[in-house]
């Protein structure tokens, strides 16, 4: 297995984010950067090439557009001539807006149910296997559940995943309910006294009506099997997406009640741009961040960081 | 289906356009700022959109639109153009080596992007063109990968060609090109890991089966969500790399798919192939043109005729002959109603058609195409739970068979009334049309849907 040949440095978190998101940084921000030095004074040119820079990251024009609207009033109120002033106020308003709320992790002190959902090909079973391998290294009892019955050989997958990380499984073969596999799971997790039981499930385009009521079937299963259990739904989004990842997040909040976003592939070049996007308009927090394929490439989300990381200045 | 959001909303920005007897420089400007802001939500990339509107601007505003004699048609036209002039305007298909010579495409692109699906919906294409298609597993990373493309080379019916995760991708290419050779194959599909465009060694890796086998045409798989960033991913795949052509995956979310524009517009490499759904037969070519018209709101109806004749030919000729006498004589049966079924199902049932027909395009989006295609389900069960001799010879039907029918079907009596209710009407019309059924369905004889 490459992933085990690749020798991978132990780094710290704030140098893998920042490795992670060095490209992001160079795509979005440093074009952001580049405004902020072009200009000497604040005017409509400025805004605009502002707003462009966020549209070009993926923020969306609809969420770019308010931004720019908060931005010019707290520079009025603020009384701020200097371009780079402007910056500050920015930078404050994005960790605002990405701010994860106090209670996001609470589900790591209780016995807890978490559904893996989203489009395909977003992640969802490297997730999964990343997010096992990290609970389980806090001390958790953790069981993954394959309850993605129809993509060819996902149950393979998510057991190789399984085996890396050291948790158990339940599985059933391609093509059965995947609400079975939910019931199975369920029960084995109480049965073993588990903290964290997570499902992985199919990729399903959110547009597929019969596909988002097999998931409203698994989640009743949930519901009626386990009722004690603290229950969380996070939607997989891939940060190469464009503004469909809105759709998405909508469409799967809509069926399952979304409670995180874990944001993948943030690796890329891509801006990541569709995280303050989907934050806005949904209010759905970021949780965690996908930064490369090893089992270790998953860090909690930290919106200071997150946000610091993508002003810094390019000196290396 | 996939540009529909930017179709609804050109198609308001072109209503009020239509609205006016003659158009201002004003109106231009702020219909064309209400195009460029679709465009962006659409994921179109930032310069390219900004391309576009100059370019449009610059023929709309002045002469063109003051000497037409319709001023919004005149946008639309220039609009759809431009957009056409961006797609690209020709339908490019695959080519292959002379002869005997074995063909070899190599699929490649970001992790998720569906190039094992890809892979297996190409090989179920070539089936039909007659080659004889290896598969070849090069994806060494992702855990399992290799028995997915195993799994689904045997949906594909196609040869699945791996060595393990412990054989360089490189070499697992050159072996199965060998092997393709001795045992006269006409294509290979080599099925790579998924990369990012910024990982220098693994970029290398793709370069090293481009050394080891004569790749014929490299193929990138782009996801249709895919934003802003979609040109930088081509962009490096196609200058580190070198690519062919792409292969646009998972068209049927409700993505407004601004990337197709973004790819072709920067790298200049057509879009081949539009994959559609999650069965292996879901993928068409892709035609910029009709693409172009799409998002205009025009419909598809050339797609739809296009898949009428796939299905056409593969259809029993004698079979046809035979069914449209019958109909004629207003003598079908429930055999040729289910014939008649089989035939829509490849046409790619209800909403695929509806979506592609003009004006429909909208409403489209509304249809519940799930419930139409559960009706369907549902009426082909109860003609399956009919007896030979009741499906031969539809006056047969008592209360008793009819209960038996719905118990077989799994359906309230009630609607196994309606149904041979309404079959007996539709023979009975067409018992009196007759001349419609040769309009319709010509020498072929379909039912009019």
């Amino acid at each position: 297995m490459a992933e085990t040949e690749k020798v991978k440095e132990k780094t710290g978190f704030f140098e893998k984010l920042k490795n992670g998101l060095s490209k992001t940084r160079k795509g979005m921000m440093s074009g952001l950067n580049a405004v902020f030095h072009g200009f000497s004074e604040i005017d409509d040119d400025f805004y605009e090439e502002i707003e462009e820079m966020l549209v070009m990251g993926d923020v969306g024009v609809k969420t770019s557009g308010e931004i720019i609207e908060e931005l010019k009033k707290a520079i009025k109120e603020n009384k701020i001539k200097e371009p780079m002033g402007a910056r500050e106020l920015l930078c404050n308003m994005l960790k605002e807006k990405m701010a994860v709320p106090g209670d996001a992790y609470d589900f790591e002190n209780q016995k807890s149910v978490i559904m893996i959902v989203g489009v395909n090909g977003v992640g969802k079973t490297t997730t999964v296997g990343k997010l096992a391998g990290r609970m389980k290294e806090n001390g958790k009892k953790v069981l993954v559940a394959a309850a993605d019955t129809f993509r060819a050989a996902a149950n393979e997958q998510l057991t190789e995943w399984s085996k890396r990380a050291g948790v158990d499984i339940i599985s059933s073969g391609e093509g059965t309910d995947p609400a079975s596999v939910v019931f199975d799971a369920v029960n084995a997790a109480k049965a073993r006294k588990t903290d964290v039981l997570l499902c992985d499930t199919a990729g399903r385009l959110h547009n597929k009506k019969n596909l988002m009521e097999e998931l409203r079937k698994m989640n009743k299963v949930v519901d009626r099997e386990y009722p004690d259990a603290h229950r969380e739904t996070w939607v997989v989004l891939d940060a190469t997406t464009g503004q469909n990842a809105i759709n998405q997040a909508r469409e799967f909040d809509s069926v399952a009640d979304l409670n995180g976003i874990v944001l993948t592939k943030m690796d890329g070049t891509a801006k990541g741009g569709i995280a303050i996007a989907v934050m806005n308009e949904l209010n759905i927090p970021v949780k965690y961040i996908g930064v490369g394929e090893g089992i270790d490439d998953l860090e909690r989300f930290n919106p200071e960081e997150f946000v610091d990381a993508l002003f810094i200045n390019e000196e290396e | 289906m996939a540009f529909e959001s930017l179709t609804e909303k050109l198609q308001n920005v072109f209503r009020a356009l239509r609205g006016k007897g003659r158009l201002s420089e004003e109106d231009v400007k702020s219909a064309l700022k209400d195009v460029k802001m679709a465009l962006l939500e659409a994921d179109v990339n930032f310069k390219v959109v900004k391309q576009f509107i100059s370019n449009v601007t610059e023929r709309a505003v002045g002469q063109d639109v003051m000497e037409g004699l319709n001023p919004g048609q005149m946008i639309v036209k220039i609009v759809n153009e431009e957009l056409t002039s961006i797609m690209g305007s020709e339908v490019t298909d695959l080519t292959f080596r002379p002869g005997k010579e074995v063909t070899v495409f190599m699929l490649c692109g970001l992790q998720g992007a569906g190039k094992t699906t890809a892979a297996a919906k190409l090989a179920t294409r070539l089936k039909l063109k007659s080659k004889k298609t290896l598969l070849v597993a090069c994806d060494i990373y992702r855990p399992a990968a290799i028995d997915q493309l195993k799994r689904n080379g045997e949906k594909a019916e196609t040869e699945v060609f791996a060595l393990g995760t412990d054989v360089k991708p490189a070499k697992i290419a050159k072996e199965a090109y060998d092997y393709a050779v001795k045992n006269a194959f006409n294509v290979v599909i080599l099925d790579t890991a998924g990369r990012l465009h910024i990982d220098d060694s693994m970029m290398d890796e793709l370069k090293e089966i481009k050394a080891a086998v004569d790749v014929h045409e490299t193929l990138l798989v782009v996801d249709a969500m895919t934003g802003q960033d979609a040109v930088n991913v081509a962009t490096e795949f196609n200058e580190k790399v070198g690519i062919d052509g792409v292969i646009l995956s998972k068209a049927d979310g409700d993505t407004r798919g601004g990337a197709a524009l973004s790819v072709k517009a920067v790298t200049g490499k057509p879009i081949l192939f539009a994959s559609n759904g999650e069965k292996l037969n879901d993928m068409e070519p892709f035609y910029p043109d009709r693409m172009a018209n799409r998002i205009l709101g025009m419909g598809d109806v050339l797609t739809l005729i296009d898949k009428v004749q796939a299905a056409n030919e593969e259809r029993d000729v004698q079979k046809d002959a035979e069914m449209a006498k019958r109909l004629k004589k207003g003598k079908f049966d429930f055999n040729d109603y289910l014939e008649s079924m089989k035939q829509m199902k490849k046409l790619g049932g209800f909403a695929s058609i509806l979506s592609m027909l003009p004006g429909m395009g909208i409403k489209a989006g509304d249809l519940d195409s799930d419930e139409a295609e559960l009706k369907l389900k549902r009426t082909e069960a109860i003609v399956l739970s009919m007896t030979k001799q009741e499906r031969e010879n539809p006056k047969l039907m008592s209360p008793q068979r009819k209960f038996r029918i719905a118990k077989g079907a799994g359906v309230d009596i009630s609607e196994v009334n309606r149904f041979i209710k309404q079959f007996e009407q539709s023979q009975k019309m067409m018992k009196q049309f007759p001349g419609m059924m040769g309009k319709f369905g010509g020498k072929k004889g379909r039912f009019p849907f």
